[in-house]
């Protein structure tokens, strides 16, 4: 059954590999397209382009790879990113500024600073996050969309 | 500032926008760590770095910068320069190191970003 949300819905989805540093970020950069093309201001874009940024971003460089999912609403923007594990051992630490169990070569990129999840949660206006040991990662923003005045 | 100014003071060769060089940025940003970048910009900002792979054009388009200053004399990757162009944006590079190209750049008028604090 679908509900009203959905059918006025728009939904992209996007496969995410792992380690896949030459095509990380083209999920974000398609995303970001589709808004402005849909006209949606361009404070929420940009909050929308960094939040699914650093959640592609951590599916390249800490898990098996996953699934990026965003819903556009009127009102808001929903992006789930899943991932197939390893999971967070620890999501208190995970979500502290500067704590960041990236390797060097990540640490190369620019990334491994330990502010992806902090920032992904400071962007957003919902965030919430759930992780099971050997199984999955989760993480769902909603960012509210005002009409361009 | 403009980036024509910007590209005097720091003696800098255009790589990428070299029909682009009219536009201006409101203020700086000189850093290595791409998720720093996204937790600190906000409006029209020039950033200075000399990490030269692809993930700093994403980063750039991520937050709407569109002028890149490469220190140190480092010229970005093949993609990278590519990813640019289709994105509109101006790459320059510049011989003077990170501290210094930006130094140049405050003494002449293009502050930072104002930091988190408020400092």
């Amino acid at each position: 059954m679908v509900n009203e949300q959905e059918k006025n819905s728009i939904k992209l989805e996007y496969e995410i590999i792992k380690d896949d540093f030459s095509r990380a970020g083209e999920a974000s950069s398609n995303i970001k397209k589709v808004l402005r093309q849909l006209g949606i201001d361009s404070k929420a874009i940009k909050k929308i382009a960094i939040v699914t940024y650093e959640a592609e971003m951590n599916i390249v460089i800490h898990s098996e790879g996953g699934k990026i999912t965003v819903l556009i609403s009127p009102n808001a923007v929903e992006i789930v990113a899943r991932d197939n594990g390893p999971g967070i051992k620890n999501i208190d630490k995970a979500m502290e500024e500067g704590y960041s169990t990236a390797s060097n070569k990540v640490r190369e990129l620019g990334f491994g600073a330990g502010m992806g999840l902090p920032n992904i949660k400071r962007y957003s206006d919902e965030f919430h996050i759930e992780s099971k040991i050997g199984e999955f990662t989760i993480l769902k923003m909603k960012i509210y969309i005002q009409e361009e005045v | 500032m403009k980036i024509t100014k910007i590209m005097e003071l720091l003696n800098a060769e255009c790589l990428v926008g070299e029909n682009l060089l009219d536009m201006e940025v409101d203020q700086a940003f000189g850093c290595d760590l791409m998720s720093d970048v996204l937790a600190f910009i906000n409006g029209k900002t020039l950033l200075l770095t000399g990490l030269t792979n692809l993930q700093v054009i994403r980063t750039a388009e991520m937050t709407d910068i569109n002028t890149v200053v490469f220190v140190r004399g480092k010229k970005p990757v093949k993609e990278a320069i590519e990813l640019a162009k289709k994105n509109n944006m101006i790459l320059l590079s510049t011989n003077h190191i990170l501290y210094t190209a930006c130094g140049i750049l405050y003494a002449n008028g293009l502050k930072g970003i104002p930091s988190r604090g408020g400092a």
